[in-house]
């Protein structure tokens, strides 16, 4: 339950990349056999390895987007210009390569199916990543617990995992979405493209009355700005967890 | 821990160049200038800037950013290594020679400590910082030294880890007696010369 | 431009768990320096490799210190006062 702690030794697991999904022109899913995985919780994340030949090491974070299944897991990885590692796993790496990862890690950016109050998830550009793993999670145990996520990204061609939000969202179990774009709207909408400010968050957002849980995740600082709204809002900063994935590149 | 044999990223290489350069052992080529800082960098306005040499006995000399900029400066052609395992080739700075800031002390100190605007401390023998082997410096490739590399100026001590070199400095005490700094009471090697590998305590 | 390029404590989970092995991310830390307490995922990492410097979020003074080096780990926890782990 709340605050499983993690014992025994972390070990590096050797993974096998099974599948590789493009889930938009940058970003692509890789689907990891992962032996005697342990499981993880919505929101953890693992660290993975590469290692050239000449025993040269990069090690980077990467949250885990699937709701826990047997070995199963899942990342998605959006390229950066210049990235080391994320343009290995986004255009280099194939299935049945192997790739070490640690995990899964971090207690504390997690959302698991007992927690009963409505969440409030915020996400810039592949911040979406460990937010979808609470969606799915939510949806893998049936519940309609009121999830809210506003999500920013550059242009309508840069949503990961839009076919699967828009399905989920019609569903009509309690999952809502609004799209902040940043560069580029689709035809007709009625924002003209900005960031995440004020005045969208007090119309798309759940209300800070309703209390929920905030998760916010992106580029740091997109969270850093995101964050200091919520707590200007009103809402309760005990209740905003945050995700900061590095730099920004002005991925959100 | 690693499996035995290492696991190896079919086709990963990395963001390095093959250089025939030679380099100290376990170090790497890259040509991008990576930001490692162990705290927040601090925004220091030039009119606040303020350099301040102590010696061994308490006496302080102190120059503010114009007289600091009077000062004659050079210009510096050296590669720079990380602890990290990065080095550079031939990187190109402009900075005031330790050996100006240093003229006319009477000096019987054999270590100092620089210390940085954030509280960031390194320290070094002080036969290091003289003899054209330490500057303060504040440009970088041609422009003004960057908040993330430690401007408005940062000491470069190049023939030590960078390290040593401290971002953001803001003064240097010199000292009988050797004190750790920051990174040096914590497992780092005291003096860290890259072609030693002096990277850990008792390298 | 100066961007730091920090992340939270939470982002260091894979790091402190290979030391400390059980997860002190979600434990309550107090600082030192202003007596903030603060779950340890709410911190600030600073450098990675091959020390790490996490930092109270409230006053950015260094609450925990880790350098690690081929076979040998080096802690400096001086900058806590507690930590309040939650045990099973
Ligand atoms: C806890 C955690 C979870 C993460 N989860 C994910 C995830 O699910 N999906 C994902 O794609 N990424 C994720 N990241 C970011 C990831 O760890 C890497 O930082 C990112 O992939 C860049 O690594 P790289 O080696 O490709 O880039 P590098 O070679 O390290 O950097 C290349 C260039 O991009 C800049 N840069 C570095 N990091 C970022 C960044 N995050 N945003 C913008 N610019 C950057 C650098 O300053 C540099 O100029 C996560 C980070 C953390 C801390
Ligand atoms: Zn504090």
């Amino acid at each position: 339950m709340a605050g499983t702690t993690v014992l025994g030794r972390l070990a590096w697991y050797v993974a096998t990349v099974v599948e590789g999904r493009q889930e938009t022109r940058t970003a692509r899913t890789l689907v990891l056999n992962v032996p005697s995985w342990p499981g993880h919780d919505a929101g953890q994340h693992v660290d993975v390895r590469l290692r050239a030949a000449d025993g040269y090491t990069a090690v980077r974070s990467y949250s885990i987007a699937n709701a826990a299944q047997n070995e199963r897991v899942e990342l998605t990885v959006e390229e950066l210009a210049d990235g080391e590692v994320s343009l290995y796993l986004v255009r280099t790496i194939a299935p049945g390569d192997p790739l070490e990862i640690r995990g899964p890690v971090g207690g504390w950016f997690v959302w698991r199916p007992a927690f009963i109050e409505p969440v409030q998830l915020v996400a810039g550009g592949s911040g979406i990543v460990p937010l979808m793993a609470m969606i799915r999670t939510r949806a893998a145990a049936g519940l309609q617990t009121p999830f809210r996520l506003l999500y920013s990204v550059r242009t309508p061609e840069n949503i990961i995992y839009a076919a699967e939000l828009q399905r989920r969202e019609s569903e009509g179990q309690g999952l809502t979405i609004a799209y902040a774009f940043t560069r580029a709207t689709p035809a007709g909408w009625p924002r003209p493209p900005a960031r995440i400010d004020a005045a969208f968050l007090s119309e798309a957002a759940l209300p800070a009355g309703e209390d929920p849980a905030c998760y916010i995740c992106g580029p740091t600082g997109f969270v850093e700005s995101a964050a200091a709204l919520l707590e200007q809002a009103g809402y309760d900063p005990k209740r905003i967890k945050t995700e900061r994935f590095g730099p920004t590149g002005g991925i959100s | 821990m690693t499996p035995d044999p290492p696991i190896v990223s079919p086709g990963f290489v990395g963001r390095r160049r093959a250089g025939s350069a030679t380099l100290p052992p376990g170090q790497y080529l890259t040509e991008d200038f990576p930001v490692l800082s162990a705290g927040p960098t601090p925004t220091i306005r030039l009119d606040d800037w303020k350099f301040a040499l102590t010696t061994e006995s308490g006496d302080v000399r102190t120059w503010s950013w114009s007289e600091f900029r009077a000062l004659p400066s050079v210009s510096i052609t050296t590669d720079i290594h990380c602890v990290t395992r990065w080095s550079k080739l031939g990187t190109v700075w402009e900075g005031v020679s330790l050996d100006t800031l240093l003229e006319g002390i009477p000096a019987t100190a054999s270590f100092a400590m620089a210390e940085s605007y954030g509280g960031y401390t390194t320290n070094l023998p002080l036969a290091d910082l003289r003899d054209g082997k330490a500057w303060i410096a504040f440009r970088y490739g041609g422009e003004d030294l960057a908040p993330e590399h430690g401007g408005p100026a940062r000491l470069l001590v190049p023939h030590l880890y960078l390290w040593k070199s401290a971002k953001w400095i803001r003064g240097i005490t010199l000292m009988r007696k050797d004190r750790p700094g920051f990174w040096e009471s914590l497992g780092y090697n005291n003096y860290g010369d890259p072609w030693r590998e002096q990277r850990y305590w008792g390298d | 431009m100066s961007k730091d390029s920090f992340v939270d404590g939470n982002a260091a989970a894979g790091a402190l768990l290979s030391v400390f092995s059980i997860d002190i991310t979600d434990a309550d830390a107090q600082c030192a320096a202003c007596g903030n307490v603060a779950p340890v995922a709410r911190s600030r990492v600073y450098a990675f490799e091959p020390g790490i410097v996490l930092r109270c979020a409230v006053c950015e003074h260094p609450l925990l210190r880790i350098a690690r080096g081929t076979g040998r780990t080096w802690i400096d926890a001086r900058g806590l006062t507690y930590l309040e782990l939650r045990t099973p």
